[in-house]
């Protein structure tokens, strides 16, 4: 039973990283119909920005955790958004109008650029990185112990996930944000402007990536350049696995993913996992293509 | 020539139109506005990646400051798109003199730093570059429009005259060994350019005739290739029994993979192949007692001259020696001279099927799924048969391809199959226009010969070879050679410029 509440909040944890990345590869699908192959390059971005930040302030002598962490939290979300804004301007929106498989294919060049710039600029060898949060919670008598950093990663993840949510579903960016996943043309008939939409829409995916960088930085305490690809892959099967366009759909699969990762880690053996997510992926594509909370799509001639 | 507007902070806005009423001029603030905006995103995307370098130190990461080359690369931003937008309004003229003036003094005279030449030199050129086009044609910007009709007439030029480059290429391709520039170097890069080829025409099967995007396609170059190295290795089989069976194994896995998943369309079937490409990757790693794990698998048989003859210097028991056999001196190059042909043979017999399937009912009906897949199934077509079909022929041809990989390698582990291999095949079918059989050859000379050809630039080769997919795509979205004349027309033939290209 130890083992199992164990296995549960490193789940927990795991599938709240998947899930902030998920919200990115969602949010883009629903309002442009295309997978954003970059993403999971966008989260290694996210993720040795908050490495450099982090070395920057301790190099100036801010050593104070909390506000080492803010700062972190701060300076990626900024930097990793200009990247994700980048991208977009530069590989996709030239080809919102072209054949389907354009994008796509630009999208993966961007990924395959984005992932040798950051090898050669900082290097090929994996970073390595000192605990900055060290320390463990202990429940039940000492028999499961959660460290502090997990615990943030749940707290903030879910303190995001509201905010995010009150974004989408209460203010005019979130209106004018769902009106263009509707129908861009006649979003763009009323006064939104799509194009900045679909920017900002970037800009958010980028953002919660950047999150979910730092708190793999955090957790893990060493990020190499290609940690990007991996994490995309499983994230965009927790989106498809909610049900792509839906954002409680991409952090619910996300939550399953991790769950999933987690306990097959925990009882099955760490080799296999991989394995497993992806059969997932196969298997929810097969019998329920629209995910777990997605709306069917409807075939016109 | 054409006019400013006012919506010069948004150049993406700007039509190419004529506007009437606004007279030439240059709106000097609104182009600096945008370059320093420009030039404001350039800060910040290098400021923390560019500008700070982690290091390793005794004590830990470290981390380093190099501003010199975040100024660089914000002093390039600023002038390019400044160069750029001047050149939109109609200055051409004095961008190109100004360029040429920055490059060549970056060329001649001494510079206190590198960084400075850098950016003179590459900035300069570039932006001559651009201003001597707009110069010459006398137009600010081709629209997109205009600029894919113009491709299409070079590309239905390239298709019209494959009829004669082909058999010209295939007769180069052949007299090349026999000629005196061929040393080892040039037969193993014609060796790894035919082999992509062949996977480039293999692949077009799929995404190019059935128009479905594969992006797991390296998975049946991988069973083709252990199939052969695990039958070679456990029951010492020979490379020619185990070429067609090779083949045979990796279209059963094609067919195994596909029936479940050709039900999904688009975007959903291109991730599942890319799960089951990761999923053999994974297996072939994991399942160390049977395929070797990451190590992999050495000591592959080479092949034999069609079982009659070997080509090391002394045979094995029961087997004559190639060069006594023909009365040849002996030279390790008779081995590779004889991959060379037997990959060219390959990739001919995936090329010639293609051709010729283009004919047949089996391919008119992929032709027509790919443009329509209702319509087909309205038509009485059983789409999951013929996207079946599609799946395990590519697979099998992929499967051909790899066992050709493991025995001329004699060696392979999983990390010749990753991801990144299926995204150059795939980049290849795509760039070179996607069913054109020559423009997988034309992409396949830019994507895996260029690269090749720089090979000391190691570290960046990856890095442009992202960047030109990006590019490439950018200029022209359907591929290089897109241009396609239907397979068939309506009594007998409109010209196909009337018909227009097919989607």
């Amino acid at each position: 039973m130890d083992y199992f509440i164990q296995q549960l909040i490193n789940g927990l944890s795991l599938g709240a990283i998947y899930g902030l990345i998920a919200i990115g590869y969602t949010m883009v699908y629903g309002i442009i119909g295309m997978i954003n192959f970059a993403h999971g390059e966008i989260y290694m971005i996210g993720s040795f920005v908050a490495l450099i930040t982090f070395l920057a302030i301790g190099a100036l002598g801010i050593t104070w955790v909390p506000l080492a962490l803010l700062i972190m939290l701060l300076a990626s979300m900024l930097f990793t958004s200009v990247y994700g804004w980048t991208v977009e301007r530069i590989a996709y929106r030239p080809l919102r109008s072209s054949p389907r498989l354009a994008p796509l294919i630009s999208a993966i060049g961007m990924s395959i650029f984005l992932q040798n710039y950051i090898q050669i600029l900082q290097g090929a060898r994996s970073k390595p990185l000192q605990p900055i949060l060290p320390g463990n919670l202990t429940l039940m008598d000492g028999a499961v112990s959660v460290s502090y950093v997990r615990l943030a990663t749940i707290i903030i993840t879910l303190v995001l996930m509201i905010g995010f949510t009150t974004l989408i579903n209460r203010t005019s960016l979130g209106r004018a944000q769902r009106a263009c996943e509707q129908d861009k043309k006649m979003a763009g008939l009323l006064g939104v402007n799509v194009d900045r939409v679909i920017s900002l829409t970037f800009v958010m995916g980028a953002a919660l990536a950047a999150v979910a960088g730092m708190m793999v930085l955090l957790i893990y305490g060493v990020i190499d350049f290609y940690i990007g690809f991996l994490a995309g892959v499983k994230s965009f099967t927790a989106a498809v696995l909610g049900g792509v366009g839906s954002l409680p759909g991409a952090m619910l699969g996300g939550v399953v993913i991790g769950l999933i990762e987690a306990f097959w880690s925990g009882y099955v053996g760490s080799e296999w996992k991989d394995v497993a997510t992806f059969s997932i992926l196969v298997l929810v594509l097969i019998f329920r293509p629209t995910g777990l909370l997605g709306r069917p799509e409807i075939e016109k001639v | 020539m054409t006019t400013p507007s006012h919506a010069q902070s948004h150049p993406h806005y700007h039509i190419n139109g004529k506007r009437p009423g606004v007279g030439p001029g240059v709106n000097w603030a609104a182009t600096i506005k945008d370059a320093g905006l420009a030039a404001f995103v350039a800060l910040l995307l290098t400021v923390p990646l560019v500008g700070l370098r982690t290091v390793d130190r005794p004590t830990g990461l470290g981390i380093e400051a190099r501003p010199e080359e975040v100024i660089a690369s914000i002093v390039l931003v600023f002038f390019g798109r400044l160069g750029l937008g001047l050149i939109r309004q109609g200055m051409a003229l004095p961008v190109l003199i100004l360029a040429l003036v920055c490059a060549g003094v970056g060329l001649v005279l001494p510079m206190p730093t590198q960084v400075l030449r850098l950016v003179l030199v590459l900035g300069g050129g570039v932006i001559a570059l651009r201003a001597a086009m707009t110069v010459a044609t006398g137009r600010s910007k081709l629209s997109q429009a205009d600029r894919d009709k113009r491709m299409d007439r070079i590309a239905a030029k390239v298709q019209h005259a494959s009829r004669y480059i082909g058999p010209v290429a295939v007769v180069f391709a052949a007299i090349l060994p026999m000629t005196p520039l061929a040393d080892r170097m040039l037969l193993d890069i014609g060796i790894l350019l035919l082999t992509y080829i062949m996977l480039g025409w293999g692949l077009n099967i799929v995404v190019g005739l059935a128009g479905l995007l594969d992006l797991g396609y390296v998975a049946f170059y991988a069973v083709g290739a252990y199939s052969y190295a695990l039958l070679a290795h456990y029951f010492g089989l020979s490379f020619w029994v185990c070429l067609p069976l090779a083949g045979l194994l990796a279209a059963c896995s094609g067919v195994l993979l596909g029936f479940p998943v050709l039900r999904l369309r688009g975007d959903y079937f291109a991730i599942v192949t890319l799960g089951f490409g990761e999923i053999i990757r994974i297996i072939l790693v994991n399942w160390y007692q049977f395929t070797g794990g990451p190590n992999g698998i050495s000591g592959i048989p080479r092949p034999s001259f069609f079982g009659i003859a070997d080509f090391s210097r002394t045979p094995a028991e029961g087997m004559a020696a190639f060069h006594e056999l023909f009365g040849l001196e002996f030279s390790p190059l008779h081995r590779i001279v004889f991959l060379y042909y037997l990959i060219l043979a390959l990739a001919l017999v995936v090329n010639l099927f293609t051709l010729r399937v283009r004919k047949l009912p089996l391919g008119r009906a992929w032709e027509a799924l790919r443009e329509d897949d209702i319509a087909c199934a309205s038509l009485g077509i059983n789409r999951t048969n013929m996207k079946l079909a599609a799946f395990a022929i590519a697979a099998m041809f992929g499967g051909f391809a790899g066992s050709f990989f493991a025995t001329r390698q004699g060696f392979i582990s999983p990390e010749s199959f990753t991801f990144i291999e299926s995204a150059i095949i795939l980049a290849i079918v795509v760039l070179g226009g996607m069913g054109s059989q020559i423009g997988v050859v034309v992409a396949t000379l830019l994507v895996i010969g260029l690269p090749e050809a720089f090979r000391e630039l190691a570290d960046y080769r990856m890095l442009a070879f992202g960047a030109g997919m990006v590019v490439i795509m950018l200029w022209r979205p359907r591929g290089l050679l897109a241009h396609r004349d239907p397979t068939i027309l309506l009594h007998g033939g409109k010209t196909p410029a009337a018909t227009g290209a097919a989607k």
